[in-house]
């Protein structure tokens, strides 16, 4: 019985031996694909080939897929791929050179650019594009068309005692408010909370959250006495079911809108979403090209998937940061 | 008889009844909800359905993106998925129900499978993400993809094997004994044969599962724009549930619709998993 055991064992080697044999003839066969084109790049000196990768926030991420298509189809030997963990998860990869550019919706953090520092990694942060954070309500609202910051705090500072609208302004109906608003891991939230609450995170705990803003539209779309809270695009996308309130930090309601936004005037809530680039990687020919088209292009890219485009100087100067 | 035993025939026949309703119900409220999904999707996406939604390579255009970065990654993922998982299911199964000797060791092996059928996927990709993508440095590959679902769906297999093992009689195996064969020529001989719808159909009910994930690929490190195909398995990849993620979190309806396609895309590809499952059980009985 001992021998046939044996043999088991032997059967069990000889798969893992297989298989790591496989994985050990992956690489090799993976070495010559990244040569071929840098031979090719030589014959050609317009060609541009490689890999650039890109991770990071999936606010920006339609963006950046945008340019990577239109990239693509100038310079079809460029690969990007574009991740979507998060501002955060993304920059735990480019600090460790792992990713080329990191796409972000908040400026990177001082724990962030220590780890960066510790690793060698030097970057360049570059302001895409601005997005608005809308506060909405149903449509069968009638009642509300504007709220000052102040009154927002109120409701959703994390020692809100609001509970009806009537709490907010004494003219107002005495009907429970409904909140709902993203989850805690967006980018979206922690901006909110520290706009408004004054501390990234603070909120009150009674509300509906969900990942997915798409369902935050359903929920608002479908309750008379729904508050919460999402990013312009969604907005943008769903206005026939939506009312958006228009924001007063003092200087009297504004409402978002693409002008608006632009022109600084709807505050606290607009915010610049960016992309970080390593400037090691910069000096890839592709790299280089790439950040070049994304500057060039974003002004007429940016709005088409939802976001605001910034003033042409702001994209010049980024230009320049890029030549350097 | 006794007019207290009709009486009893009465109310057991009525009981009979009810509970022959209500069940039938509870099987056609499981159906009910299937249906009302799946005509939702296929209203909204069959119309986005067409060969270009196949070839094309995902776009911020919703009547231009494709799946095929998707679908070419999630059969490069799945294909080496099942390369990995079935030997290593098979064999444990294998080891465990005919070699094991029933000591406390191989009980608490025992345990310890059924209980990592049970956790959830994220934390195999947590587990993907620490060992294959960093120790063993295999990066955000198709490689390790496959791997963490392998170690995803291999306590599934190796259970449905173990019971697909359980089911051959013993008198089969007594009879090849008794003919002079070895236990290895007898499993490979009398128990594999037997046992071998079984675990195939398991191994292909896990590989439909393991289709249909996306948080431990996002874990491991999938991109959500992905617009050339894999070279080979260390090479970038997306698959079909994260391309389908991405497409529902969008702002634009277009892109719900274009994700309901991709939805219909990917219930085809279960649906012909789950054939192939049953047309190899059927091929393998009859020869027994």
């Amino acid at each position: 019985m001992f021998f046939f055991k044996n043999k088991t064992v032997v059967f069990l080697a000889i798969i893992l031996v297989l298989a790591l044999a496989l994985v050990g003839c992956s690489k090799p066969a993976d070495e010559p694909n990244n040569e071929e084109p840098k031979q090719e790049a030589k014959k050609e000196e317009a060609k541009l080939s490689g890999e650039i990768k890109i991770d990071g926030s999936s606010t920006v991420f339609p963006i950046t897929e945008a340019m990577a298509e239109e990239f693509t189809k100038l310079h079809p030997d460029v690969r990007i791929p574009v991740g979507i963990s998060g501002t955060g998860g993304g920059f735990k990869k480019f600090v460790v050179k792992e990713t080329a550019i990191s796409d972000a919706s908040r400026p990177i953090k001082d724990k962030e650019a220590a780890a960066a520092k510790e690793n060698g990694v030097e970057y360049i942060e570059l302001t895409v594009a601005y997005d608005g954070l809308s506060v909405l309500v149903n449509p069968a609202n009638t009642w509300v068309d504007s709220l000052t910051v102040d009154e927002l705090k109120k409701i959703w500072g994390p020692e809100s005692t609001v509970k009806t609208w009537k709490d907010v302004r004494p003219e107002w109906p005495a009907e429970e408010i409904k909140l709902y608003a993203p989850g805690t891991d967006s980018g979206t939230f922690d901006y909110f909370t520290e706009e408004i609450n004054g501390k990234s995170g603070a909120i009150r705990q009674d509300f509906t959250p969900s990942e997915d803003d798409n369902v935050l539209v359903q929920g608002i779309a479908g309750d008379k006495n729904a508050l919460g809270f999402f990013g312009f695009a969604y907005y943008i996308e769903n206005k026939d079911k939506l009312k958006a309130v228009k924001i007063d930090s003092g200087q009297g309601p504004v409402g978002p809108s693409f002008e608006t936004i632009a022109d600084g005037s709807y505050t606290p809530l607009s915010r610049p979403i960016f992309i970080y680039v390593n400037k090691a990687e910069l000096k890839r020919p592709e790299v280089k090209e790439f950040v070049k088209f994304y500057m060039e292009n974003a002004k007429e890219l940016v709005p088409q998937v939802g976001y605001v485009a910034l003033s042409d100087d702001k994209y010049a100067e980024n230009l320049k940061k890029i030549v350097q | 008889m006794s007019p207290e035993g009709i009486n009893n025939i009465k109310r057991r026949n009525i009981t009979n009844t009810v509970f022959h309703g209500l069940l039938f119900l509870s099987t056609l409220i499981g159906i009910m909800f299937l249906i009302v999904l799946i005509a939702q999707i296929l209203i909204k996406g069959l119309g986005w359905l067409d060969w270009d939604f196949i070839t094309n390579f995902p776009s911020r255009f919703p009547k231009k993106a494709g799946i095929k970065s998707a679908l070419v990654g999630t059969i490069w993922v799945i294909s080496f998925t099942a390369l990995f998982s079935f030997p290593l299911g098979v064999g444990t199964a294998i080891y465990l129900e005919e070699y094991s000797k029933k000591s406390w060791y191989n009980r608490l092996l025992q345990i310890n499978i059924s209980n990592l059928a049970g956790v959830p996927s994220i934390v195999y990709g947590m587990l993907g993400l620490a060992v294959f993508v960093k120790l063993f440095n295999f990066e955000r590959s198709i490689l390790s993809a496959s791997l963490t679902l392998t170690l995803l769906i291999l306590p599934v297999i190796i259970v449905a094997s173990q019971e697909a093992l359980k089911s051959v009689p013993n008198s089969l195996k007594e009879g090849s004994y008794a003919l002079g064969m070895s236990k290895w020529q007898t499993i490979t001989g009398v128990v594999l044969p037997f046992a071998l719808p079984g675990i195939l159909t398991g191994t292909i009910l896990a590989l439909s599962r393991a289709i249909g994930e996306a948080a431990p690929l996002i874990m491991v490190g999938a991109f959500g724009y992905v617009a050339f195909l894999p070279k080979g398995p260390m090479d970038y990849f997306t698959t079909l549930p994260i391309q389908i993620f991405n497409w529902t979190s969008r702002p634009q309806s277009e892109f719900q619709n274009i994700a309901a396609a991709g939805i219909i895309v990917l219930l085809i590809l279960l649906l012909s998993a789950n054939a192939v499952a049953i047309i190899l059980r059927n091929k393998y009985q009859k020869r027994i």
